[in-house]
């Protein structure tokens, strides 16, 4: 589904994404992890065409989206830290968004689940950050996406709306839709993702199974699995 | 398109500087023709407070906006929009709310009590200030991202276009005064669209005659229809260039 080729992307002198390639079919869920720094969220950034890359190529379904706006129609995108214009509420917010994406397939489940519907009068600005990401959430799932990008999602949820989280994100899984999550903490994915992305200073270090990853470092837990590899490639890391 | 330009125009409307804004050109322009005794001294009143404060309204107000809206356009850029249409539809709703207020607050007053071709003149001079403001507003705001220094070249502007230009327009007149540069101050004119602006009206009010011979010139070549449909597609221009340049700079810009 999302195919990207060769990407580059320098701020100044530096050099963020390096030469990145990533394929990525229906129904998986892929979990981007890395060290704070290494080019995830540009690498995010760019398929969504917030950053403009300096070359490479992004496919969707075949079709360069650089340039192009209509692709974001299937795509649900939950920021790291959820910007929004401070003199708008929240039902206001969703409103305008609605009025953007012109859908009338909502899925109101999250919406419903982070109890949004008794804030909507709230001010975006008198918000905390914790009720910011809720509807964030609340907004990259109501659309009924096909790609969903999750861009740190349970970071300064509490626990039980970060479990809600969960639970939805698996669910949209198992309809066969397309899921990308970055994260520092691995033990919350490890009932989540089908496939690893591991980035450091702008390079991907592997792309695998899961599966495969834990048999080859015989490790059942994700976060471990990812420490042994970590441990056994941080020399030549280091010597760069 | 219309969507996002509804939206930031809804939102403007809302905020108090506007409101004050129209407030202050209607105090403004309704003292100034019932202090005056006759009409153009009215209209020669409004003029100059026009050609001060509008600029620098537009000029401050957008800047400031365009800074502010930076997390709608970011959230309006993860969602199905054209990158131009979101910086189109900034440009669009603040040169439409300042207009807006332009026209309530002073084109009201000058309707009444000037209801000819030098009130529509000013009329239009003065929206289309605003709009010129606005988008050398967008080109400067996009330069950097700093918001201090933003403003910083906001209020730069606005004192070069209304204070220095003219300040080196005179030494240039006093230093070259033996030579014949009536055309030259023409051509150094459309530079600057306050002046250009002002020029345009002045000519309307047939008070050239008191700036002398360069007044004689001016009458010669923007008196003229040939020469009004000219000043005015330099306005234009005022408009369109900046405007253009900050839309391509914005298409790639990383966010």
């Amino acid at each position: 589904m999302i195919d990207i080729k060769n990407l580059n992307k320098k701020f100044g002198k530096h050099h963020v994404l390096k030469d990145v390639s990533v394929t990525s079919k229906k129904g998986e869920c892929i979990a981007l992890v890395g060290p704070n720094g290494c080019g995830k969220t540009t690498l995010i950034k760019s398929f969504l065409g917030m950053v403009v890359p300096d070359s490479g190529s992004i496919d969707f379904d075949g079709k360069s989206v650089l340039g192009e706006y209509e692709y974001r129609n299937r795509i649900g995108y939950m920021p790291q830290i959820g910007r929004y214009p401070d003199n708008m509420t929240i039902g206001q917010v969703f409103e305008m968004v609605q009025e953007i994406r012109q859908s009338n397939h909502l899925d109101k489940e999250l919406y419903d689940a982070f109890k949004i519907e008794q804030l909507a009068h709230k001010k975006m600005s008198t918000l905390s950050g914790g009720t910011t990401q809720k509807v964030s959430a609340a907004l990259a799932f109501i659309f009924n996406p096909e790609v969903l990008i999750l861009d740190e999602p349970t970071a300064g949820l509490d626990p039980l709306a970060s479990e809600i989280l969960k639970e939805k994100i698996v669910k949209e899984k198992e309809k066969g839709k397309l899921v990308l999550i970055t994260s520092h903490l691995l033990s919350e994915l490890d009932d989540l993702v089908s496939e690893i992305i591991f980035m450091h200073e702008g390079r991907i270090e592997f792309h695998k199974p899961v599966q495969q990853l834990k048999d080859e470092t015989q490790e059942d837990k994700l976060s471990r699995a990812i420490s042994k590899v970590l441990k056994t490639t941080s020399k030549p890391l280091n010597d760069e | 398109m219309n969507k996002i330009i509804k939206i930031i125009f809804l939102d403007i409307l809302k905020s108090k500087i506007i409101i004050a804004y129209t407030l202050m050109l209607a105090i403004l322009s309704w003292s100034s023709f019932v202090l005056e005794d006759n009409e153009t001294k009215g209209v020669l009143t409004i003029l100059n407070v026009i050609l001060f404060t509008v600029p620098l309204v537009s000029v401050l107000f957008s800047t400031i906006y365009v800074y502010n809206s930076s997390e709608f356009v970011e959230m309006l850029l993860s969602q199905p929009v054209k990158r131009k249409k979101i910086w189109i539809g900034l440009f669009s709703g603040l040169s439409l709310s300042l207009v807006l207020a332009f026209l309530i607050g002073s084109g009201i007053p000058l309707l009444v009590y000037s209801p000819d071709k030098v009130g529509v003149m000013m009329i239009v001079m003065g929206s289309l200030i605003s709009v010129i403001f606005a988008s050398l507003a967008c080109l400067g705001s996009i330069m950097t991202r700093d918001k201090a220094k933003g403003i910083g070249i906001a209020i730069m502007l606005w004192l070069y276009f209304a204070l220095i230009f003219d300040g080196i327009v005179l030494f240039l007149l006093f230093q070259l005064s033996e030579y014949p540069i009536e055309n030259a101050m023409v051509g150094i004119t459309t530079l600057n669209p306050i002046d250009l602006a002002r020029i345009q009206i002045l000519l309307e009010l047939d008070v050239s005659a008191m700036m002398g011979y360069t007044g004689a010139v001016f009458k010669k070549v923007l008196g003229t229809s040939s020469g009004l449909m000219i000043s005015f597609a330099l306005l234009c221009l005022w408009f369109v260039v900046p405007f253009w340049i900050s839309l391509k700079k914005f298409i790639k810009k990383d966010l």
